[in-house]
């Protein structure tokens, strides 16, 4: 029963609103400061995760605020992990391409810088999508021993 | 809630825009109803101090893109400065130092303006 108590308390559930977003940043640094890891890499975690999350209140929910998020958080002496789950449309991650800045300097276009930024500061970001059902996306970092 | 404000100030005929707090999805309007106030003024020689902004993400950065080309369209250009060491590796990170003036002091913004 201990798992079920520690599983909540690194829960956070809230709306598909951008106003969330800070609070979706608190919850994570708090996380990652506990974890021990160094306030640079708490600052990137917090980026990581305000994009995941920022794409799915506009992707997932198209700005409906009335989504959820999920957000869970789970650590070793290894790893920090951050799973976040939401019920809206499925994203698919091969769609979005590596952003060429030129050309979206040229096109407006904004999309995608996020995704690259979450790939650029964690270690690994696994999207898993169950159609209809949810979708998942995996956030984590390596924490460097010794 | 996340806390975001931005201030105008004329130097010349040069705006400069100070940001302060976090600069997100959520805040990222304000900053957008600045640049679209100042290009409705046909003001196209524009500033951006970064002294007090603690935070950006994408969103932030993305409001950059949107004014970046219209400006330079009417001889104008957004210049960027006093960014903390954090702000500016997330800049760098995207390839932003290609595509835009970035200085330590606001001052030297504004004298390039000036020179050109």
């Amino acid at each position: 029963m201990t798992t079920k108590s520690k599983n909540k308390l690194n829960e956070l559930r809230v709306k598909s609103k951008t106003e969330n977003l800070s609070v979706i940043r608190d919850f994570v640094s708090e996380k990652a400061l506990d974890a021990g890891l160094p306030m640079a890499t708490v600052e990137n975690i917090m980026l990581a995760v305000d994009e995941a999350c920022t794409n799915i209140i506009k992707h997932a929910y198209k700005s409906s605020p009335e989504g959820k998020i999920i957000l869970n958080i789970d650590y070793d002496e290894k790893k920090f992990t951050i799973t976040i789950i939401d019920y809206g449309k499925s994203f698919e991650p091969n769609s979005v391409p590596l952003p060429n800045l030129q050309k979206y300097y040229r096109e407006h276009k904004v999309g995608g810088l996020g995704i690259y930024l979450m790939k650029s500061l964690m270690d690994d970001v696994k999207y898993t999508s169950v159609p209809g059902k949810y979708n998942q996306v995996l956030l984590s970092k390596n924490i460097n021993g010794s | 809630m996340a806390e975001f404000s931005t201030s105008i100030k004329e130097k010349g005929d040069v705006s400069v825009i100070n940001l302060k707090g976090f600069l997100d999805a959520h805040t990222a309007p304000t900053l957008e109803n600045n640049f679209t106030q100042l290009i409705e003024n046909n003001k196209y020689k524009i500033v951006v101090n970064f002294e007090d902004l603690a935070y950006i993400s994408s969103a932030g950065l993305g409001v950059f893109m949107a004014y970046i080309e219209s400006v330079r369209e009417n001889k104008g250009d957004i210049k960027l400065t006093n960014m903390s060491d954090k702000v500016y590796n997330i800049f760098d990170l995207l390839g932003f130092p290609l595509l835009y003036e970035i200085y330590k002091k606001e001052e030297e913004a504004i004298k390039k303006f000036i020179e050109s």
